[in-house]
């Protein structure tokens, strides 16, 4: 085994483009292992964590890109090869690209005036600091990126409302603006329901069902999930939600959250209640079934939330598919099971759909884990073995630290999803696949051969092992929805229409009788 | 513009991190703004720290109007040659026992081997010495008084060793009054400036103490009105000088306008024509001139309070040192680098001593470097091609603070040379100044080997951005 360290001074690339040529490299022939990363204090840490020490590294600054490949002595010299051909195609791309390009958004602003909005998905570390900057030239702002401070977020979002501007996130994953999808967004009609979600995949899925039942969406306000916490207090839900009362566009206003802090809570049904238009709320997991006002709505789930949304700009229910619960499939599913197959395990990339078939699980079981779980006793670690009924949020950041997300980078879920069949008492694995703007180009095609090997492996033991998924996604997405399910079912995969019933079909497939 | 009234106005974003944002957005119909971003202060949070504390609003704003009054007058300055006259009478702070020098301040200790090498040569030809061996010994003995020429109100290219019985220039900025002096092109390689110190050296130091000197003196006596070198240069720039590597066409300007002084002085028709050959014999006679120039505008710009202006940037082949305009006579330093361009037959890379000399002030001012695009004949120089050759010097406008509309470059639609490099510019984007210059041997003695292209170390900019934060982000 021989290891090869390269520093390349003063050469950036950003973290993501970095994590793909990472998956590219460790692929390549021979390659015991692949490191690159710039030479920030964290990603020195990881490197130092898997035993890769050097004085090379340590004098690294991070404006210096770090090259660290583990392989075999007698193909270290065609890995190294291979990896710097992987390298040079990024950076030969990215020069190919530099003309017309803006080192600092002040020249950017100065050569055009007229941009309204900044999109920042660089290292949270350096966020805040561009953030600042387009808001004081007076651009709205969503800030991809995590990782930047409550104290920071809240500075941004007290300048930001104090000169009437957006600044959606930090960690806000998706917004549609005047029918323009930004990061990871889904291809939806316009419409008049406006939407303002502190979570990311809720607001996706909610849009998506709106689609789906022939609405449409006016406007897709992303606040980033921190923001119905005390600290943060909902400063950009309480504009946003302003902004779309006073949108003649907008008829109907939906508030999508984890559960919010309960001061927080009130404050913003307060301001939903001082709208006059007519809003639904859903804070998943919340207790709350009164607003306390009349135009208020509080519904339990993404799906009933679109529907009510649906509903209050006149439609009338009775046109609509509702997709209602197949009962006769859940006992053809039923009876496949063996007795001992009692366990659901989700993997999901949607923080909000692991949420949602997590609260759905809560509702019938109590030995529910996750990563995502509120209850101490009942949290497992991104390394940790799953357990009895076992949801796990694979965007969360223990899964995410120094890898791309898992809507871009299926690997580690392909992995996951082969290891859970292992279990005999697995009944149902339920996962979402998540289209659009932003997410991977084929995630469906990508999972099949390992839903295959999944079910083999039960079979070969004698099991049935249902596999249960949910595509998020619209006929307008590219690829669209019906190809990506088509797939699905050609695989033996279960569909779920909805996330909500992602959630109650997973459940209700491993219910036995007595559990009713 | 309110969120509401973004609702009803076309969406214009700028991408700002990933690229496939912005493809996403193309696929949309949305053209987004696109950025080639790089962590600020090559992501040192201590530098960004400090960019942060400058770009609180009220300090910003006291900022932008410090830099617009040292922009204003760097652009403003009219430097005009008033003549020559010998260091001793002229430089300020000038003594028989003084060796001024390039760069900031170095101890005689610490000097690279053609500064040395150049000092030595100096104390012989100043007779303070009868030989290098014994000129060694006085200059480490602490009785020669060792100062930078910026210190002087001068600049002197490569080691920019000036004792007291050499010629300099004598340049005023009529527009603010201040004056600024540098010494006389050696011409050729193998010269004191390089490090060079034999008997050859010497006499060519002699006779243009003896000749050269008084012949040009004598000329510009004769001229009173004296010589627009602002506007000397800016024609320079339009024949394909840069003015630090390429110098032929201010050269032919120079002498060309000096030419009916010289003959009507009463020297001998023999000493004329060996002044004549001295000028022809190489391009470089007018780059001191240039730098003087650059200086004489450059210093009407210091000491300016709150101004993040670079006013000085120089070497002495060890150290790399600027100085900034609200910082006033501070020095900022960090390592020399080397230069990299081709090398004259015979020598490698590890011959080449490290940066030198106070050269860069031209790129400090706005040429050099920084007016790559205007001398396509000498791009072999930064191993490119003419196309990168017009990026470089559109690229130095990401750094600075305006164009002066005085020097223009007519390949890039006559833009003015960018000006007034800005510390916080530099520290947040990364981009240092590019500077062209010559390569000096490592070894006392020997001379030129080269020239190419070099930039300053990030060091020295970063120390500056942190003076500034705790001066005026006070």
């Amino acid at each position: 085994m021989t290891r090869h360290i390269d520093i390349r001074k003063n050469t950036y690339l950003d973290s993501v483009s970095l994590m793909s040529m990472s998956t590219k490299a460790n692929a390549v022939e021979g390659v015991t292992q692949a490191l690159l990363g710039m030479a920030t204090p964290m990603n020195k840490e990881v490197l130092l964590n898997v035993g890769v020490q050097d004085p090379a590294i340590d004098a690294a600054k991070p404006s210096d890109l770090m090259i660290v490949i583990d392989a075999a002595d007698d193909v270290i010299e065609d890995a190294i090869r291979a990896v710097n051909d992987i390298l040079a195609r990024k950076t030969r791309s990215a020069d190919g690209a530099a003309e017309g390009r803006y080192r600092t958004l002040d020249g950017a602003f100065a050569e055009v005036p007229d941009t309204n909005l900044v999109l920042i998905s660089v290292n949270g570390a350096y966020a805040a600091r561009e953030a600042r900057k387009a808001l004081a030239a007076g651009k709205h702002v969503m800030i991809f990126s995590a990782n930047v401070s409550v104290e920071d977020e809240i500075e941004l979002k007290n300048l930001a409302h104090a000169k009437g501007l957006l600044l959606m996130g930090p960690d806000c994953g998706t917004a549609i603006l005047n029918g323009t999808g930004l990061a990871f967004a889904n291809a939806v009609r316009r419409g008049s329901i406006g939407i303002v979600g502190a979570s990311g995949t809720g607001s996706q899925e909610i849009s998506v069902r709106v689609h789906d039942f022939g609405g449409g969406v006016s406007q897709l306000i992303g606040t980033g999930g921190r923001d119905l916490s005390a600290e943060v207090g909902g400063l950009m839900m309480i504009d946003g939600i302003e902004a779309l009362a006073a949108d003649p566009e907008t008829e109907v206003i939906v508030v999508v959250s984890k559960p919010p802090a309960e001061e927080v809570a009130d404050k913003v049904l307060g301001v939903l209640g001082g709208t006059g238009k007519p809003a639904v709320v859903c804070f998943l997991g919340s207790p709350r079934t009164e607003s306390g006002y009349p135009n208020v709505q509080l519904v339990s789930g993404t799906k009933p939330a679109a529907l009510a949304a649906v509903l209050a700009t006149g439609v009338d229910e009775s046109t609509l598919d509702l997709h209602a619960l197949n009962i006769p499939l859940i006992e053809e599913v039923r009876a496949k099971l063996a007795p001992e197959q009692k366990y659901v395990r989700g993997l999901f990339c949607g923080g909000t759909l692991c949420d949602e078939a997590m609260f759905a699980a809560l509702a019938k079981f109590d030995n529910v884990h996750s990563n995502i779980q509120k209850d101490p006793a009942y949290v497992l670690g991104a390394t940790d073995a799953s357990r009895e009924h076992t949801f796990l949020d694979m965007g969360d950041d223990d899964f995410t630290d120094g890898r791309p997300h898992p809507m871009i980078d299926p690997s580690l879920r392909l992995q996951r999803l082969v290891q859970e069949a292992d279990d005999p008492e697995v009944g149902v694995i339920a996962m979402d696949f998540i289209l659009g703007f932003g997410a991977h180009e084929d995630p469906v095609g990508v999972t099949v051969p390992a839903i295959e090997e999944a079910k083999a492996k039960a079979a070969a033991r004698g099991q049935h092992l249902e596999i249960l998924g949910y595509v998020l996604g619209t006929d307008l997405d590219t690829p669209a929805l019906a190809g990506q399910v088509a797939q699905l079912e050609a695989a033996g995969v279960t569909i779920a229409s909805s996330s909500t019933n992602l959630g109650l079909l997973a459940r209700e497939f491993v219910a036995k009788g007595d559990n009713r | 513009m309110s969120i509401t009234s973004l609702f009803s106005t076309e969406l214009k974003p700028v991408n700002l991190g990933l690229d496939m944002f912005a493809e996403d957005l193309r696929a949309q119909g949305v053209a987004p703004v696109l950025m080639d971003w790089t962590p600020p202060g090559g992501g040192d949070p201590e530098v960004i720290a400090a960019l942060g504390r400058l770009e609180r609003p009220d300090v910003a704003e006291r900022i932008a109007a410090a830099n617009e009054e040292a922009v204003g007058r760097i652009l403003a300055a009219q430097p005009f040659l008033e003549g020559f006259g010998q260091a001793i009478d002229t430089v300020p702070g000038m003594t028989r026992t003084t060796i001024l020098h390039a760069g900031p301040p170095i101890s005689w200790e610490r000097m690279c081997g053609p500064m040395k090498g150049a000092v030595t040569g100096a104390l012989v030809f100043e007779g303070l010495a009868k030989d290098l061996d014994e000129a060694a010994e006085l200059a480490g003995s602490g009785e020669i008084t060792f100062s930078p020429c910026h210190e002087h109100q001068s600049v002197g290219s490569m080691a920019g060793v000036t004792s007291a019985s050499m010629w300099v220039h004598k340049v005023t900025n009529r527009t603010h009054g201040n004056t600024a002096f540098t010494n006389l092109s050696e011409q050729l390689s193998k010269i004191l400036r390089f490090g060079a110190n034999d008997q050859s050296v010497i006499d060519r130091l002699n006779w243009m103490r003896d000749v050269f000197g008084p012949v040009l003196a004598a000329a510009m006596e004769l001229n009173e009105g004296g010589l627009d070198l602002r506007l000397l240069l800016s024609q320079a720039l339009h024949m394909g000088d840069e003015a630090h590597n390429r110098n032929v066409a201010g050269t032919t300007l120079l002498i060309q306008a000096l030419t009916p002084y010289i003959v009507e002085t009463d020297f001998s028709t023999k000493e004329k024509r060996e002044v004549f050959d001295f000028v022809a014999s190489s391009d470089y006679f007018s780059g001191p001139t240039w730098m003087v120039t650059a200086k004489a505008a450059m210093d009407a710009a210091a000491g300016i309070e709150d101004s993040t202006v670079v006013t000085a940037m120089c070497r002495n082949g060890v150290d790399f040192g600027i100085r900034v305009s609200g910082t006033g006579d501070r020095w900022f330093t960090g390592p020399a680098q080397q230069v990299v361009g081709p090398m004259f037959a015979g020598y490698t890379p590890e011959d080449s001593g490290l940066d030198m000399g106070d050269s860069a002030i031209t790129e400090t001012y706005g040429v050099g470097g920084f007016a790559m695009a205007a001398a396509p004949a000498i791009v072999a120089l930064v191993g490119g091609t003419v196309q990168e050759a017009m990026g470089y010097s559109r690229t130095m406008n990401a750094i600075t603070t305006a164009n002066n509309p005085n020097v223009t470059i007519p390949a890039l639609d006559f833009m003015g040379v960018p000006s007034g490099i800005d510390v916080r510019k530099v520290a947040e984007t990364g981009i240092l100044p590019l500077i062209n210059t010559a390569i000096a041997h490592k070894d006392p003695g020997i001379g030129m080997i080269g020239a190419g292209i070099v930039h300053p170390p990030v060091e020295a900019f970063q120390q500056a951005l942190r003076a500034l934060a705790d001066g005026v982000a006070r």
